[in-house]
């Protein structure tokens, strides 16, 4: 018995990992579902692309921002090393559209949407609000999850962009200021170097980090534990299930991308 | 008009409900009593569908829950939640108009805000609190708010989740009062859960004591002191000795 022990515990794990797996495949399944369903809530809808989109401007214009700076310096003193500095604006650029730009805003929403949405819906959970809204004839997964997940989708491209833009100028400031390029030319090449495929891989990774962002939020909200414990497990869980799903997705991405 | 037949519901080895049998009659009062943990709110939200039973049948007008409409049968009940579950995104008014503003029931935005004010009124609010949000209020008027949303669609069917728990006794007093009035008024059809022995004398009908997943003892609020049940007699006097055990 103390042999097969161990085996249990493992089989156990195996099985409830296996019937976590299953629910989240449900949940994610049901969302996608009831896109082409009516009602709609675009009130609701509406409310979601302010929370998750103007209100993370100036969150992830900050980190683009530093970011963009930071990438500038290490790459010159980097390139320092075998007379291969003039790449500075080549490297950044490249580095905030394909990666750095895309996973960073990813992160960041995850921080601050993904947590925010989990404990919001996991108070409404514990305070009997989610079956409130079923009494009164209203889906949750419709009035909460569809409006949070398809905002997020949508929104999150264009905070890519604007992170992809505020972190190329990061990095064009420290490179004229501070490092000596000449900024006509740092533009320049800039612009010479990315190309179509950077910007579209930048912003189908912005969309698939947004849907999986809000959907984690609202997945974990949705199956919250009863009390204050079981809404901080809820938050603490949706951030770092969505943190590694972003950088999960991003490898997938980036392979399916630019592979060969 | 509600009927529960062999009604059984288990979370994990936590057998809740173990074969509930309950008649409400339409326009009755029905108030289930019973200790806490007994499953009494597991079967109003069997009821409703917030819970699907392992086992039984609930009928509502003699049509199975599980079957049917769904938004047309949800549309038949309102709810005051022990919490009172307002929302706290928005306003009191939209609270109340809820049901009002979406789905079937829809209605331009200003008649369903005179319906809110109208309805606030009814239970003893002014017109001045329906732009609050809920954290504003205190606990007795987010009650209030809370009776207000479950009439403010006029259902044929109301459930209360303990109505006065955390109130004090006058307040509780006014609530007691609200529910028995409201449900003479509307001609409703009342399903109440409660501790409060004065809740269930100003409130039932009749009265349903629930205990080990089983319905002990129902019949009319008139004949509770005289049941001979010793399990309700045990709970309606609050003793700490009989044959519900009481932990200690």
């Amino acid at each position: 018995m103390i042999l097969l022990s161990p085996l249990a515990a493992l089989g156990r794990s195996t099985l409830a990992l296996l019937a976590a797996l299953g629910r989240f495949a449900i949940f994610t399944g049901q969302t996608i579902s009831h896109l082409a369903r009516p009602p709609f809530y675009p009130r609701e809808f509406g409310q979601a692309l302010l929370q998750i989109g103007y209100f993370s401007l100036p969150v992830v214009g900050l980190t683009a921002l530093f970011t963009g700076g930071a990438l500038a310096l290490q790459i010159y003193a980097g390139s320092a090393r075998f007379s291969a500095e003039a790449v500075v604006p080549q490297i950044v650029a490249i580095g905030m559209v394909r990666e750095l730009g895309p996973v960073l805003v990813g992160l960041m929403i995850a921080a601050r949407v993904t947590s925010s949405i989990a404990a919001e819906i996991a108070t409404m959970k514990v305070t009997e609000q989610i079956d409130a809204l079923v009494t009164l004839s209203t889906h949750p997964m419709k009035y909460l999850t569809l409006p949070r997940v398809l905002a997020a989708t949508l929104v999150m491209p264009m905070l890519v962009g604007v992170g992809d833009v505020i972190g190329i100028y990061g990095g064009f400031l420290v490179g004229t200021e501070r490092l000596g390029f000449n900024a006509t030319t740092y533009l320049k090449n800039t612009a010479d170097f990315l190309e179509m495929r950077d910007v579209i891989s930048s912003l189908a990774k912005g969309a698939v980090f947004g849907f999986i962002a809000a959907l984690m939020g609202c997945y974990y909200g949705m199956n919250s534990a009863r009390g204050a414990m079981g809404v901080g497990r809820a938050t603490k869980g949706s951030v770092v299930a969505a943190a590694i799903l972003i950088l999960a997705a991003n490898f997938i991405l980036t392979e399916a991308f630019f592979s060969a | 008009m509600i009927r529960l037949t062999d009604v059984h519901k288990a979370f994990g080895s936590n057998r809740v409900l173990r074969g509930v049998n309950l008649h409400v009659p339409k326009g009755t009062s029905m108030v289930i009593i019973g200790g806490s943990g007994t499953g009494k709110s597991i079967a109003l939200k069997c009821i409703l569908g917030l819970v699907t039973p392992d086992r039984g049948t609930i009928e509502v007008d003699g049509q199975d829950v599980r079957k049917g409409d769904r938004d047309a049968f949800l549309a038949r009940f309102g709810m005051l939640f022990q919490g009172g579950a307002l929302f706290d995104s928005l306003p009191v008014w939209q609270n109340v108009a809820f049901r009002l503003m979406r789905g079937t029931l829809k209605r331009p935005k200003d008649e369903a805000r005179a319906i809110a004010i109208e309805k606030l009124r009814r239970v003893g609010l002014k017109p001045d609190v329906a732009d609050k949000l809920p954290a504003e209020l205190s606990g007795g008027m987010q009650k209030r708010v809370g009776l207000a949303r479950a009439i403010a669609a006029e259902p044929e069917i109301i459930f209360f989740d303990e109505p006065t728990t955390g109130l004090d006794p006058i307040m509780a007093g006014v609530i007691n009062e609200l529910i028995r009035e409201i449900v003479t008024e509307m001609g409703a059809t009342a399903m109440t859960i409660t501790h409060d022995m004065t809740s269930v004398r100003a409130i039932a009908d009749n009265v349903a004591m629930l205990h080990d997943g089983v319905i002990k003892w129902t019949g009319p609020v008139a004949q509770m002191d005289d049941s001979g049940d010793p399990y309700l007699d045990q709970f309606i006097h609050g003793r700490a000795t009989g044959p519900i055990e009481a932990v200690r």
